[in-house]
């Protein structure tokens, strides 16, 4: 076991509910291995409060692999911390230096409800997702996987739309918390692909207007998404679903 | 112990005759329910992972009304997501002699003989169809220039027969059925509960009519009623606390269908998988799976001499490398199931050969695939693997090689079900990780999708109208019947009890405390004499528990200490009930291993004549004297033989 540690501040946003008062509390002087993930520095500091009597710091978690999207929250204003392409429970405590102060805050945005300290509600991702986000196939009745032929690019940037995890970092970093990354991600996972052509133009005009209703902010191309999202997704996809929503409301109107 | 009375027989219900035509025999006797009564029925579905989603999609579009409960914030959560490599089917694309039958054969063979050949022979017959409902989702499957479906190969088997999404192929396949999930929310077929975690199952007439669960925003307990109740709630491998599940991963909605009559069968079947990054610290809170596929391309070694073991790898010559898996299984390789790897990886450590700064690792190693290959070949089949290692380790897996070392990873236990799916309890189905019969002793990689999505997709919606074929007139019991309530109030006086403790320790370090014992004498590898050793300390730790556990905070509002402590509460008596299966098992099996029966080549070996079965133990109302029962396992189409991969 490697013995090299850092030794930590942090100022952590403690909320008891959604429409609770919130405050800054700090925890100082946290000693914690390099070798670490950041939510593994949490549970040793979680695991103290709770064996001194006091309320463990909320937050969401699961795979701890960065693929199932749950965890989540910015530090030092940063969402998912200062690495990129990588999610809170990715990110290792080597990234840190000794002596910083680490200011540990929610996803800020109206459509995502905090639910207590630093876990907040995106049941408006769902919502938005059940508003045309599939192709409407039974089962029974699909065709033999290779009767659709689909070139290797086109898969591949299909893919690159598909990798998002929906842990809504985007929302997160936007100065106006618009999901258009997310809701572009994936309305062009299923437009590229022959299999979505069918509901193209009701899916996006569905999804868009949902996410509209859900309270997200528009995009004003700062590309802050692009850069916070764990899953380097790009920010190519907000102009197609532009373009789609377009494409739709023009054709459908 | 077990209680003395004589094991009672069970019957799978599988039809006999021709292998491959026992599933569409089967398929024609089902009775069927009209699409206009359809409508009558309820479904009730706890998980929404690749089994829970896609049953609960296929149910509604079908015209059922389901009720789906998971406790994540949204389906799209469950673990499968993190599923690497890849899913078999047997399409035969590649042209390389594969057929449903050399799948099936690979699978049971895989599963050293210990699964149920019906059920294995239909996985194989349906798995063909998964890959075709999948690609009408969108799943963004690899493919060739030309447009076709790419595969690749996976350990224990001949064949390319492995679909894959890069390496998030369970990420993509749970999106898929996920977005059949939303389409069938947004037509009001399914009506979705998130953030509620099942409690308890309720019973009426000896028929499962409905479940508790905690709201976990609320602390509230609800009860829901259906004509059916489906689990698709996963398996138990964070009863080893360290393992390469989520976190929240439990065994708690099958323990307490346990709890309420359901048999649990095979408890002690564990799935250490040879490839993970290793442990690095005490603080740690889970090991991380690198995909089966690496091994594909990297080569399993470790220094030949003990002397080399703290030497950094370049400076140990090819000589004095020992390939242990291609010296020993010249026809397999570095391909071998993931029970006979795991197993080789602790060999090899135990001898002092083992490296890195805790001694217990191997090398996974690249540099040879890089020459041949090219970096570039490498990273576009492997690059975000490599680089998730990268971030984890802070190595480069390019440059030097990987560590790697068994992790509890997959679960072929699970509650017992009949050829349909059902448990001994009516009503109750019970589909993926979380039964226990296709998988044998040991799963094959790429194997844990395929089964989650044909139990959903294609073999509950098809078994679960049988039995709702019969309740027609039958009514389903109020929210607020007797059982209900009874069953409300055992689980609420459940938590309470425990949160009413305020103890001195917090719920993680009994369960670090438990896992650390289950992976050292319930792990890898197994001896009468640490198992007895187990069952008394588990014993003493869940005694402490009850009176020493300590839950801060609100019962009344979010708070995961609640959460975590049920879920400890019982993996505490879950590990009982599986060290005690490992014990009455006196034979070795795939992923199960006692020292004291194996070949004289340390390969395990199994007794045909008295083990050629499935346990299945019953609840008695005494966790420490469960009640055992027997399935025979009868094999017409393979011939019992000791499995070899050299």
């Amino acid at each position: 076991m490697s013995t090299d540690t850092v030794t930590l501040n942090l100022r952590v946003w403690r909320q008891n509910g959604p429409d609770a008062p919130g405050k800054f509390e700090d925890f100082n002087n946290i000693e914690v291995s390099t070798h670490a993930s950041f939510l593994e520095m949490l549970d040793v500091l979680n695991e103290k409060i709770i064996n001194e009597g006091g309320d463990p710091i909320y937050f969401e978690h699961d795979c701890r692999e960065g693929i199932c999207g749950t965890c989540g929250f910015v530090v030092n204003g940063q969402a998912h911390g200062p690495e990129r392409g990588t999610t809170i429970c990715q990110l290792h405590m080597r990234k840190f230096k000794n002596g910083e102060t680490l200011v540990l805050e929610p996803w800020r945005a109206k459509a995502f409800p905090v639910i207590k300290d630093l876990g907040v509600d995106r049941m408006s991702f769902e919502r938005i997702q059940h508003a045309g986000g599939y192709n409407s196939t039974n089962v029974g009745n699909a065709p033999d996987g290779n009767s659709i032929p689909i070139g290797r690019e086109v898969a591949s940037e299909a893919f690159d739309a598909a990798t998002c995890i929906g842990c809504g970092a985007c929302v997160a970093a936007c100065p106006n918390a618009a999901a258009m990354l997310f809701v572009g991600a994936k309305v062009s996972h299923l437009s590229l692909l022959p299999q979505g052509q069918p509901e193209r133009e009701r899916r996006a005009l569905r999804m868009v207007e949902q996410m509209d209703a859900e309270g997200f902010g528009a995009c004003s191309n700062t590309l802050e998404c692009e850069a916070a999202c764990p899953k380097e997704i790009s920010v190519k996809w907000i102009q197609r679903l532009n373009r789609e929503y377009l494409r739709a409301a023009t054709t459908n109107a | 112990m077990p209680n003395a009375q004589p094991p009672t027989t069970l019957e799978s219900g599988a039809p006999g005759g021709p292998l491959e035509t026992r599933w569409s025999r089967h398929k024609a006797d089902l009775k069927l329910v009209g699409p206009t009564n359809r409508r009558k029925f309820s479904v009730i579905v706890v998980g929404t992972g690749l089994a829970g989603a896609s049953a609960a999609a296929t149910l509604a579009e079908q015209g059922y009304n389901v009720k789906a409960f998971t406790f994540h914030d949204s389906p799209r959560r469950a673990h499968s997501v993190a599923a690497q490599g890849g899913i078999n089917a047997a399409k035969n694309y590649q042209n390389d002699n594969d057929s449903t039958f050399r799948l099936y054969y690979d699978t049971i063979k895989g599963g050293d003989f210990r699964g149920r050949e019906s059920n294995t022979y239909r996985l194989a017959e349906v798995s063909a169809n998964i890959i075709d409902q999948a690609v009408a989702q969108g799943v963004p499957f690899a493919r060739e220039y030309g447009g076709t479906l790419a595969n690749r190969t996976f350990g224990g088997v001949l064949v390319s027969r492995t679909f894959y999404a890069r390496g998030q192929t369970g990420q993509q396949l749970l999106l898929g059925a996920y977005s059949s999930l939303n389409r069938m929310v947004d037509t009001g077929k399914v009506e979705l509960h998130t953030r509620k975690e099942m409690h308890d199952l309720i019973v009426v007439d000896g028929k499962a009519r409905g479940i508790v669960v905690r709201d976990l925003k609320t602390g509230k307990f609800e009860a829901h009623m259906a004509h059916a109740v489906v689990l698709g709630t996963g398996g138990y491998a964070n009863v080893f606390y360290l393992s390469t599940n989520a976190m929240n991963c439990n065994v708690t909605a099958a323990w307490r269908a346990h709890k309420r009559g359901a048999f649990m069968a095979n408890p002690c079947y564990t799935q250490i998988h040879p490839t993970c990054i290793p442990q690095h610290g005490d603080y740690q809170s889970k090991l991380t799976l690198m995909s089966e596929s690496l091994r594909n391309d990297g080569r399993v070694w470790v220094p030949r001499n003990p002397a080399d073991a703290g030497k950094s790898p370049e400076q140990i010559a090819a000589a004095d490398r020992y390939y242990y898996l291609e010296e020993k299984y010249p026809t397999f390789g570095n391909m071998v199931p993931r029970d006979v790897a795991s197993r080789n990886a602790k060999y090899v450590c135990d001898d002092g050969l083992g490296v890195g700064a805790t001694k217990r690792a191997v090398y996974l190693d690249f540099a040879d695939a890089i020459r041949r290959d090219g970096e570039d070949t490498i990273r576009s089949k492997y690059g975000n693997l490599f680089h998730m290692y990268a971030k984890i380790t802070g190595d480069n897996p390019y440059k030097t090689p990987m560590r790697i070392y068994p992790a509890p990873h997959y679960t072929m236990g699970g509650l017992w079900v009949d050829y349909n799916l059902m448990s001994n309890l009516p009503g109750l189905f019970v589909i993926g990780e979380a039964n226990f019969s296709d998988h044998g002793a040991n799963r094959l990689g790429a194997s844990a999708l395929m089964q989650g999505l044909a139990d959903g997709y294609f073999v509950l919606p098809y078994t679960i109208a049988g039995y709702l074929a019969g309740e027609l007139h039958a009514t389903v019991p109020s929210a607020d019947c007797d059982e209900a309530k009874a069953a409300i109030d055992d689980s609420k006086n459940a938590i309470q009890s425990l949160f009413d403790v305020k103890g001195s320790r917090s719920v993680e370090s009994f369960h670090r405390e438990l896992g650390l014992l289950m992976l050292d004498k319930v792990g890898v590898s197994r001896n009468r004499e640490g198992l007895e050793h187990a069952i008394g300390r588990i014993r003493e730790i869940r005694d402490e528990f009850k009176q020493n556990v300590r839950i801060p905070g609100d019962p009344n509002m979010v708070n995961p200490e609640i959460e975590k402590a049920g879920r400890v509460a019982d993996f505490l008596e879950f590990a009982e009930c599986k060290a005690l299966d490992a014990l009455t098992r006196e034979e070795s099996a795939g992923g199960h291993f006692r020292e004291e029966h194996q070949t004289p080549e340390g390969e395990a070996k199994r007794d045909d004549e008295n083990f050629c079965h499935v346990t299945a133990w019953e609840y008695s109302g005494d966790v420490t004297a469960p009640v055992e029962h027997r399935e025979s396992l009868e094999f017409e189409y393979v011939k019992l033989t000791q499995r070899s991969y050299k």
